[in-house]
């Protein structure tokens, strides 16, 4: 029989292993941060999909510019991981260059997003009661809101980088910058993939246990 | 995991716990209204949750009055009696319990248990209280905007919700839209605080399995909260997107008053789905942090630790887990597949199996318990009653086939007030007559605290029991008047009258509640550090209100959990969590 009051009185436990800095801390905050941006990706996901099945779904015109718009992407979270390597190895001025460069390309993708917009705003298909085309601009427009937050950030640690600085600050502001770049380019690389490349009915049906 | 045995010769290492820097402001702005300190937080979230729940209980005398003494009042038409209906719901459910629970007590409470300075955060903190009040102030603008707030019912469903004819289908659903959005905004931000807090900032000793279950249902509820909340904030952007841009998430074609609405293509079962998502979970981000205070309330005015500890922890886990996998059974009449019916009426049934655990833990904690009668503890034990007689009623309605006749009425309304309204405002009661001493550093009145528990907790039955059978007769839910309806009998009308009256007394007890409140700032008596005799963390600070940074110069250190009551062979009748054995004065040597 467990007597709590027994073995555990006068055991001080948890000591010295756990990590109670406030780094530590705000790691832990940008991961349940993210857990709970992925349940609202997720959940768009799950209505997209559900609204597919329907026999009256029209997609949505494949834009070929996403693709360019998804390589950027990719460039920018492997600035970043340059960025991230760098202030590792203490090589300061690769780490700026790859802060430099991801904050570039980021700016370009999302600049590329917003033609996307307009593209298909252009086209014949264009009509706002059509869900799908509804669809992607919600969320094209909530992952992009996601990436100019991550650029608040962003420009908060590029702007301690010159002159004298805590390394040890900026590199765990880069950790951080890195790993929301990562979850968003995944995010975008999920959406893309099964929602804006082409009919991925089946895929997703089955993804989301409806067939 | 290391562990080290202390005694007195024992040397403990110097404080594992890094230090936060904690902005200490000089001027009474800075103090009290641009605060950063959790606990002048915790006071703002709680009046501003209080304000603007005295607004809405002043919208259920209203509807009560129309419902009991129908065609009285000139004041009261169709559309405002649905506006004052759905602000009534959505305001109690959000805007007070949500905001009560996890802002008010979860700021006072986590960093005060676990043994920290205060919220890891502080400025996202303070600024997560700002946003709640914008959404606050939001959603009272839309009393004063043309066509008033929304009469769409508090889930909102499209395309009642945005469609003319309905109350507030302008205006007033934008401003609910938004303002939710900021709620869920501002939450995100105190959510983390808390969720990180706890698992970040405990202080030495103090293990997950030692903290108080106050704490474990504030984490859990939070944990729930971050995970649900994104639900209704979809919906809510895509509800805003159909109004305002044309789209057609939620909004199906349809022809209005001869005329084409412009939408085509929507699906309105999607929104339910996303609503209800979010919507079953937040029945628990109110009840399990009432679950987890009740528990210490018990425990520490019963003298006797909490029985079943870890089971109660791993019952806080699972109703948050099955939370998630049962939100279809509030929609059973939507014309679901039978078999989903099914899969959602085991689910619900399922959550039966850890609720009634806590519930036998609870009663257990009290048997042979050396009970004292207390306000707090008449507000536990009162608990405890309605919460089996809510649950009890949940499980007709989980059935599927039980539910679909009750559907949309009277008993629907009885059930949930029982369960999800009384139950937890209780507790919101006891805990605050509980820590009030804490806060302000004197007692609130005991003999006007039992006419406030009597009135209020007898009243409440006088007012739901009643509403059950109304809801047997079929007597329907947001209907303004029943009219001569054959199958409701005269009688009915009777008890509509009855629970008028009791709903318009236990209101106004609620004035003496806040009565107490004020009186008791001023001429309460003083209750000293620990006037309950409690072993949690918050009643050992060196001061009473505690100061900010809570502990002084050193952070306590755990020896133990948080029930030590009535510890065989010790003399003592309580062993704070802080106590070191050495300090513990035993009469023989049995444990």
């Amino acid at each position: 029989m467990v007597r709590p009051w027994v073995p555990a009185e006068g055991i001080v436990e948890d000591l010295g292993d756990r990590d109670t800095s406030s780094r530590a801390a705000r790691k832990l905050a940008l991961r349940v941060f993210l857990a709970v941006v992925a349940v609202l990706f997720t959940l768009l996901v799950i209505a997209y999909a559900g609204r597919m099945a329907y026999e009256d779904w029209r997609p949505a015109p494949q834009l070929k510019l996403l693709w360019a718009n998804t390589f950027v992407l990719i460039l920018s979270s492997v600035a970043l991981q340059w960025a991230q390597y760098s202030v590792r190895r203490g090589q300061m001025d690769a780490m700026r260059v790859g802060l430099l460069a991801a904050g570039a390309f980021t700016v370009v993708f999302l600049f590329g997003q917003v033609l996307a917009w307009r593209q298909l705003g252009a086209m014949v298909y264009f009509e706002m009661t059509n869900p799908a085309i509804a669809f992607f601009y919600l969320i094209t427009g909530l992952h992009g809101l996601h990436l100019l937050g991550g650029l608040v950030a962003w420009g908060r640690t590029v702007a301690k980088v010159w002159g004298d600085f805590d390394v040890a600050k900026i590199r765990h502001s880069v950790e951080l910058c890195t790993l929301y770049w990562h979850f968003l380019l995944g995010v975008w690389v999920v959406l893309f993939g099964l929602l804006f490349s082409g009919n991925n009915l089946d895929i997703l049906l089955k993804l989301c246990g409806i067939r | 995991m290391s562990s080290v045995a202390h005694d007195a010769s024992l040397f403990v290492p110097p404080a594992e716990v890094e230090e936060v820097e904690l902005y200490h402001p000089k001027t009474f702005v800075g103090k009290y209204i641009w605060s950063q300190d959790a606990k002048i937080i915790a006071i703002q979230y709680a009046i501003t949750a209080i304000g603007i729940g005295l607004v809405a209980l002043v919208l259920s005398w209203v509807m009560r009055l129309q419902l009991g003494f129908p065609n009285s009042f000139s004041f009261i038409n169709p559309s405002n009696y649905l506006q004052f209906v759905s602000m009534h719901g959505m305001i109690m459910v959000i805007y007070l319990l949500t905001a009560l629970f996890l802002g008010g007590f979860g700021n006072y409470l986590i960093p005060l248990m676990v043994g920290a300075r205060d919220m890891v955060f502080p400025y996202v903190n303070m600024v997560s209280y700002w946003v709640y009040l914008f959404a606050v102030l939001l959603l009272t603008a839309s009393f004063f905007v043309t066509g008033g707030p929304t009469g769409a019912g508090w889930t909102l469903y499209p395309p009642q919700a945005i469609s003319q004819g309905t109350p507030g289908a302008s205006w007033g659903i934008i401003l609910m839209l938004v303002s939710l959005a900021f709620f869920i905004i501002g939450f995100t931000m105190g959510g983390l605080n808390y969720v990180v807090t706890v698992l970040q900032a405990r202080t030495r000793g103090m293990t997950l399995m030692r903290l108080p279950l106050t704490v474990w249902g504030i984490f859990m509820a939070t944990v729930l909260a971050l995970l649900a909340f994104p639900a209704l904030f979809v919906s809510a952007i895509m509800m805003i997107l159909d109004l305002t841009l044309g789209t057609s998430f939620f909004m199906p074609a349809l022809v209005s008053m001869g005329q084409q609405s412009g939408h085509a293509g929507g699906n309105p079962l999607l929104f339910q789905h996303l609503f209800w998502f979010f919507g079953h979970p937040e029945v628990y981000i109110v009840a399990l942090p009432a679950f987890g205070i009740v528990s210490d309330l018990l425990s520490v005015h019963a003298r006797k630790n909490i029985f079943g500890y870890r089971m109660m922890v791993w019952a806080i886990v699972a109703i948050g887990a099955l939370s998630f996998l049962v939100w279809a059974h509030h929609m059973y009449v939507s014309g679901m597949n039978p078999y989903f019916g099914f899969f959602f009426a085991t689910t619900t049934l399922i959550i039966a199996v850890p609720t009634a655990i806590k519930v036998y833990n609870w009663v257990l904690t009290l048997w042979r318990g050396n009970i004292h009668l207390t306000v707090p503890m008449l507000f536990a034990i009162g608990f405890i009653f309605t919460f089996i007689n809510g649950g009890l009623t949940g499980l007709f309605l989980g059935n599927a086939t039980v539910s679909v006749p009750l559907s949309d009425t009277m008993f629907v309304v009885a059930h949930f007030h029982m369960v999800m309204a009384v139950a937890p405002i209780l507790v919101v009661f006891g805990a605050i007559y509980h820590w009030y001493p804490k806060i302000t550093g004197r007692m609130l009145n005991d003999t006007l605290g039992k006419f406030h528990f009597w009135v209020t907790f007898v009243g409440t039955y006088f007012i739901y029991y009643p509403m059950h059978y109304l809801g047997m007769m079929g007597v329907p839910r947001r209907y303004y008047a029943i009219g001569g309806t054959d199958f409701i009998p005269a009688s009915a009308h009777f008890v509509n009258e009855w629970i008028t009256i009791a709903a318009l007394i236990v209101g106004a007890v609620q004035l003496v509640f806040l009565y107490n409140l004020v009186w008791s700032y001023f001429k309460g008596k003083p209750s000293g550090s620990n006037p309950w005799n409690a072993t949690t963390l918050e009643w050992q600070t060196p001061h009473t209100p505690p100061r900010h940074g809570n502990f002084g110069p050193t952070l306590p250190l755990v020896y133990r959990w948080a029930y030590d009551y009535s510890v065989p062979g010790v003399d003592q009748d309580f062993i704070p969590q802080n106590v070191p054995p050495r300090e513990v004065t035993r009469t023989s040597n049995k444990t």
